[in-house]
């Protein structure tokens, strides 16, 4: 845990905010335990972008665990507060990549939490409302994690694309774009550069040190939705437990839609 | 028989679905002010938690938490000077460049995070109610101390649990005056004039600590506060992003940018001539 404040070998002396050096006897009756050990990882990995009027989250379909492919299509994004099962009516998506029982268990407490917001206060729940009570369930859970990487998207009350990335235990931000899982780290820098224009300069004004950096704006959805499809066939060439199919939905004032696009199998 | 029966046994699927706990939780939307964490059912959860989420002790944990970094504030005759950088990171790999480490607890009181980024969002959030709370029932707002103790007391509370924070708390009340407290998850809560938290806090203190003083101008303290952050962010790489730098007055907190670290660096080489040993020539 205490990656950043510890992690400096010279800074050794510096509390490091975390858990005491506790000794690895097992009690007074020196019995030995199991390794309680109730996660797995299943791989795969999500994706969310938004812009002007709308938010698009994006994750590939398959799951696995070590090496073995388990299934190739296991949706990682989800409606929430939907009116049945199908998820008619829902404003709100979310998704959810890591251990997939976690996943499935905490998108269906979030939406029945959503619902019965909805019945209690004959209104829909704000996306900035669900973000916080997203972040408390979590939280509820810091001492038994749920192990997963979750984006919340939505639109905001102004009718703005709204995306909210979380760490397993609850903290939260709201972004514009944000990927997570198995292929995070090949994604998140392709985004930054394609999304943020992040180390794009005005090829114009200047050279060295006199050229402006290029200011992010807002991408039309069709821009998206490529950027989209383009993260997703890169990390499954490179990533082994990407790949299979891409489910994408995308929120706008018109309600939710759904796509699907076949990725590689092998 | 069949009323003893019912007695003395229970549904065979009594156990599935919702319990009744679970149940309640599910009708009552708002999250319960008592404060329920859940537990792995096992006689020492505190060593379960530390093998998946502790780095430190096992860098190949599965559960990475994202976490905090560079953080100062200061007292001046102008008030308090909170500084942070942005960077929050996860093991090696660099979470978010944009993170907001300075927590509004409200108008006019001030937190800072670092440590686990979870647990600092959530228990200032939680402080923020207390605050809002006491200001309910006494009918005036709390002071820092006040604040801060509620905080430490909490944090206290869960020790060895594996929380990690390292916060301070700045506020101006007409009681105290500008006030500034240090907190951390060891139970720590100390006052004081000068505080950088986190793990580029040395080079922060080693800027900080040279050019303080009680009498430095609104100006001089807001470049102060900012300059120590980037210092902290060019030898720190568990540091970086953006400056978030705030002030706070007498009338409540001002917000003075959340500005790149880049073209900062720059200007401060190429304008003031520091940073002489980065070249800037290709």
């Amino acid at each position: 845990m205490a990656s950043i404040l510890g992690a400096n070998p010279t800074l050794t002396s510096i509390p490091s905010y975390s858990f005491s050096q506790a000794s690895h006897n097992n009690g007074a009756t020196g019995n030995k335990e199991h390794a309680f050990y109730p996660y797995t990882d299943n791989g795969g990995s999500t994706l969310g972008i938004t812009g002007n009027d709308f938010a698009i989250i994006a994750g590939d379909t398959r799951l696995t665990s070590g090496y073995s492919i388990n299934t190739r299509y296991s949706p990682k994004v989800f409606r929430i507060g939907g009116d049945d099962e199908t998820g008619e009516g829902a404003h709100i998506i979310l998704s959810v990549v890591g251990f997939a029982a976690d996943g499935t268990a905490l998108k269906e407490r979030l939406n029945a939490i959503v619902k019965m917001y909805k019945y209690q206060h004959g209104k829909k729940m704000s996306v900035k409302a669900c973000a916080q009570r997203l972040a408390t369930i979590l939280y509820g859970k810091r001492f038994f994690p749920y192990y997963v990487t979750a984006i919340l998207g939505g639109l905001d009350e102004d009718g703005k694309g709204a995306l909210y990335s979380y760490d397993p235990v609850g903290s939260y931000e709201r972004e514009q774009c944000r990927a997570a899982g198995a292929a995070a780290s090949l994604i998140m820098p392709f985004l930054d550069n394609q999304v943020n224009f992040k180390n794009q300069y005005l090829p114009s004004t200047g050279e060295g040190h006199d050229l402006l950096a290029r200011q992010a704006e807002p991408l039309p959805r069709h821009e998206v939705e490529q950027l989209v499809r383009d993260a997703f066939t890169s990390a499954t060439e490179r990533h082994i437990e990407v790949g299979d199919g891409l489910q994408m939905l995308v929120i706008t004032q018109e309600g939710i839609e759904e796509a699907f696009f076949p990725l590689k199998r092998d | 028989m069949d009323a003893l029966v019912a007695t003395y046994s229970r549904p065979a699927f009594e156990d599935e679905g919702y319990s009744s706990d679970e149940h309640q939780e599910l009708i009552q939307a708002k999250p319960s002010l008592s404060l329920n964490f859940a537990l792995p059912p096992m006689r020492n959860p505190s060593a379960f938690l530390r093998a998946l989420t502790d780095d430190h002790a096992n860098p190949s944990c599965p559960i990475k938490l994202a976490h905090g970094t560079t953080t100062l504030a200061f007292r001046f005759q102008g008030g308090i000077i909170v500084a942070t950088d942005s960077r929050a990171s996860a093991g090696d790999w660099i979470a978010s460049q944009t993170v907001k480490k300075v927590i509004e607890i409200n108008n006019c009181l001030l937190g800072t995070m670092a440590g686990g980024a979870a647990d600092c969002q959530y228990w200032l959030g939680y402080l923020g109610m207390q605050c809002r709370l006491h200001e309910l029932r006494h009918k005036r707002r709390i002071s820092v101390a006040a604040a801060s103790k509620i905080l430490s007391n909490l944090v206290y509370s869960y020790k060895g649990m594996g929380l990690s924070m390292g916060t301070m708390c700045a506020g101006v009340t007409p009681q105290e005056g500008p006030a500034l407290y240090y907190i951390d998850s060891e139970g720590t809560r100390l006052a004081g004039n000068l505080f950088c938290v986190g793990s580029g806090q040395t080079f922060a203190y080693g800027v900080l600590d040279a050019e303080y003083h009680y009498n430095l101008s609104e100006e001089e303290a807001l470049e102060l506060g900012s300059r120590s952050i980037l210092a902290a962010t060019h030898r720190d790489a568990f540091s970086g992003g953006f400056i978030n730098l705030y002030h706070v007055k007498e009338d409540g907190w001002v917000k003075h940018g959340f500005r790149d670290t880049n073209p900062i660096f720059w200007k401060t080489k190429l304008e003031k001539g520091e940073f002489s040993n980065v070249t800037a020539n290709l």
